[in-house]
């Protein structure tokens, strides 16, 4: 690729530890590229690391070993006031646009924030921006003076979406953004974020549990488990000829809206505690693939072209 | 013969410090015993109130029944003294929810809180409580028939030591205790990951074919009430207004608010359907709108929509409250 990634993660780790001398290695060797423009979508299950990774890229945690390059600049180990300026460039949305807001504040307060914070605006000028945002989320001037209760589900999320736009950050990560909506209002939001990122160039580090979500909204999909990533490639790719026996058990177990598609229980068993990640391969207890390799040797990222995976029998 | 459930003309209402709340409005539903049926609707919709009511578990006060009848095996819910409701919970209906955290409690151990609930069975049916031993092995049994490994050992453990699918798991063996006729299960897999909410369903499939148990499942997927029944009935702001074999609703729905509905989902198995967004959002029930309660957000409404309440009708082997049901196809 000869256009440089506007973020590039390389062996990441996030390490809570423990008492003994243990440790739960939440995100363990996470390595990751974002081109200008794409979106990426991080995929798993709860508590495989993908909201651990969004933390970290953002650095809003002190990753515990890695590099995050963002912009070719290696930001994973920068003081706080150095990384000030740069914060401009990278927003975060969440789950819950319910808590999200402050209740106490007008939507004005809340999307003028950032702007205030980084001295972009003031006085007329800063109203007139904040109702310019309100603007490109779809939403009317008069919602200004109006506080979080006063607003749906979906007007909310909007209203954070104008929060992070206010900057005109090159980098906004979503963390579940529609799982707290309705799927009426799910399909509003992931219309309106597609048309936000074409209209302003955006990427998108879009994390979900929920694949037919990230099928719509992504260039390109990373699959995670038990805080590595397993495979990665096109969206399209991945969910057509998924190849790591775990994406595949994933897929597998999607429900279509559609009768009688009871899927098979494809994997039996618990993700095991981040705190006894296994040796060799981590997935190897619950594959159905598992070869004797698979209990030694830890199975790295590999395949030549996009798509690639980690694991001794794909 | 008597119908497993019958509900006709069911309307709730909670009163509030700003006024009345119409949630239920006029909710007919019969389920023959057997049946595996599915609700589905959005939040508020009044699908958990609905499914509440049947156990007669939503308080009163704030809610207030306005009218109509909740008739499980011919008898009606609300005329239930206690004794016939203690028997009513738990071996007529047993109910299952969305957070089984929620319905554990993390001081006691799994074994005991089993132990409680098949106690009080026997008191609620009238025998004597067996000694708490007998209760031990009978909630082994219990935790056997939802394969749960090792279920002695799984019997002196705490909750939280507990995965999500783990517990879910103890709650249905719970269910189980009073071998219920009709369970509900309200959101059952919403919590949990795909990968265990496929066990959970498949668990569910097999216990309402061996047990011969009747399914009510409600839920906001519609991929999961596919995967469990044949008959769904759809909800909107406290009304059915559709309910139908399942492969006839959702190949050919009747109501524009199920093809709404159908619509909005993402489909991974067809990446080219983009998903379509209903416009407006769900109306305020403390002032519902007039007439049918979808024609501000229908794209078919005509004035007679927003004046005249459409009733459920048969068209085309579906039941469903639209007046223009016969164009839609």
């Amino acid at each position: 690729m000869s256009i440089a990634p506007l973020l590039e993660v390389q062996g990441l780790r996030k390490l809570y530890p423990l008492k003994g001398g243990r440790a739960v290695r939440a995100v363990d060797g996470v390595d990751l590229a974002l081109r200008p423009g794409e979106s990426l979508g991080l995929v798993g299950e709860s508590g495989c690391g993908k909201s651990t990774v969004a933390r970290l890229v953002l650095r809003l945690i002190e990753p515990s070993g890695g590099a995050i390059r963002f912009g070719g600049q290696d930001i994973a180990r920068l003081p706080e006031a150095a990384l000030r300026p740069l914060r401009r460039d990278m927003q975060l949305i969440f789950q819950n646009p319910h808590a999200a807001l402050n209740p106490r504040r007008t939507v004005f307060a809340s999307v003028a924030e950032p702007l205030v914070v980084q001295r972009a605006a003031s006085g007329t000028a800063l109203q007139a921006r904040v109702a310019g945002l309100l603007r490109d989320v779809g939403l009317p001037e008069s919602f200004l003076w109006r506080f979080p209760h006063e607003l749906s589900g979906g007007q909310k999320q909007r209203v954070c979406i104008a929060r992070a736009l206010a900057l005109e950050p090159k980098l906004v990560v979503l963390d579940e953004p529609t799982s707290a909506l309705d799927v009426s209002v799910q399909a509003q939001i992931l219309d309106f974020l597609g048309d936000l990122r074409r209209r302003f160039g955006l990427t998108y580090l879009f994390i979900s549990h929920n694949l037919a979500v990230v099928r719509q909204v992504c260039d390109r999909v990373a699959v995670m488990y038990l805080g590595r990533i397993v495979e990665e490639g096109p969206a399209a790719q991945i969910f057509a000829a998924p190849r790591h026996p775990y994406t595949q058990a994933l897929v597998a177990s999607v429900l279509p809206p559609r009768p009688g598609a009871l899927p098979d229980a494809v994997l039996a068993g618990d993700v095991p505690n981040a705190a006894e990640i296994p040796p060799g391969c981590r997935f190897a207890p619950r594959c159905p693939l598992r070869m004797e390799r698979c209990t030694r040797e830890d199975p790295a990222l590999a395949g030549g072209g996009p798509h690639r995976v980690a694991c001794w029998a794909a | 013969m008597t119908s497993l459930l019958e509900i006709t003309g069911y309307r709730l209402a909670f009163d509030g410090f700003e006024g009345r709340a119409q949630v239920l409005d006029g909710i007919e539903l019969t389920v023959q015993a057997g049946e595996t049926v599915g609700i589905v609707g959005e939040t508020g919709c009044g699908k958990s109130v609905l499914a509440r009511s049947i156990a007669r578990l939503v308080e009163m006060p704030p809610g207030r029944v306005l009218g109509g009848a909740i008739r499980f095996e011919g008898q009606d819910v609300f005329a239930m003294d206690r004794r016939a409701l203690a028997r009513l919970r738990g071996h007529g209906v047993a109910m299952i929810f969305q957070d089984p955290m929620t319905y554990l409690n993390p001081v006691f151990s799994i074994g005991t809180q089993m132990e409680d609930v098949i106690r009080a069975h026997d008191r609620a049916e009238g025998r004597r409580m067996r000694p708490r031993a007998a209760a031990h092995a009978r909630a082994a049994e219990l935790l056997a028939a939802v394969r749960l490994p090792e279920p002695d050992r799984l019997l002196d453990r705490y909750p939280h030591e507990l995965s999500g699918g783990m517990r879910q798991r103890v709650l249905i063996a719970m269910a189980l205790t009073g071998d219920p006729r009709l369970l509900v299960a309200d959101e059952p897999t919403t919590a949990l990951d795909v990968t265990i909410q496929a066990q959970v369903l498949r668990l569910i499939a097999e216990l309402v074919e061996t047990r011969g148990l009747t399914l009510l499942l409600i839920s906001h997927d519609l991929g999961v009430i596919g995967a469990l029944c044949r008959r769904v009935v759809v909800m909107y702001a406290g009304t059915v207004v559709e309910d139908a074999p399942a492969e006839a609703l959702y190949v050919r729905p009747r109501h524009p608010y199920t093809r709404g509905l159908l619509a909005a989902v993402p489909d991974l198995a067809r990446p080219d359907h983009r998903a379509q967004p209903i416009p407006g959002h769900i109306p305020n029930l403390l002032d519902p709108p007039s007439g049918c309660r979808f024609h501000p957000r229908c794209p078919m409404a005509i004035a007679r929509c927003a004046v005249e309440k459409p009733l459920l009708r048969e068209v085309d082997g579906h039941r469903v409250a639209c007046h223009r049901a016969e164009e839609a196809a």
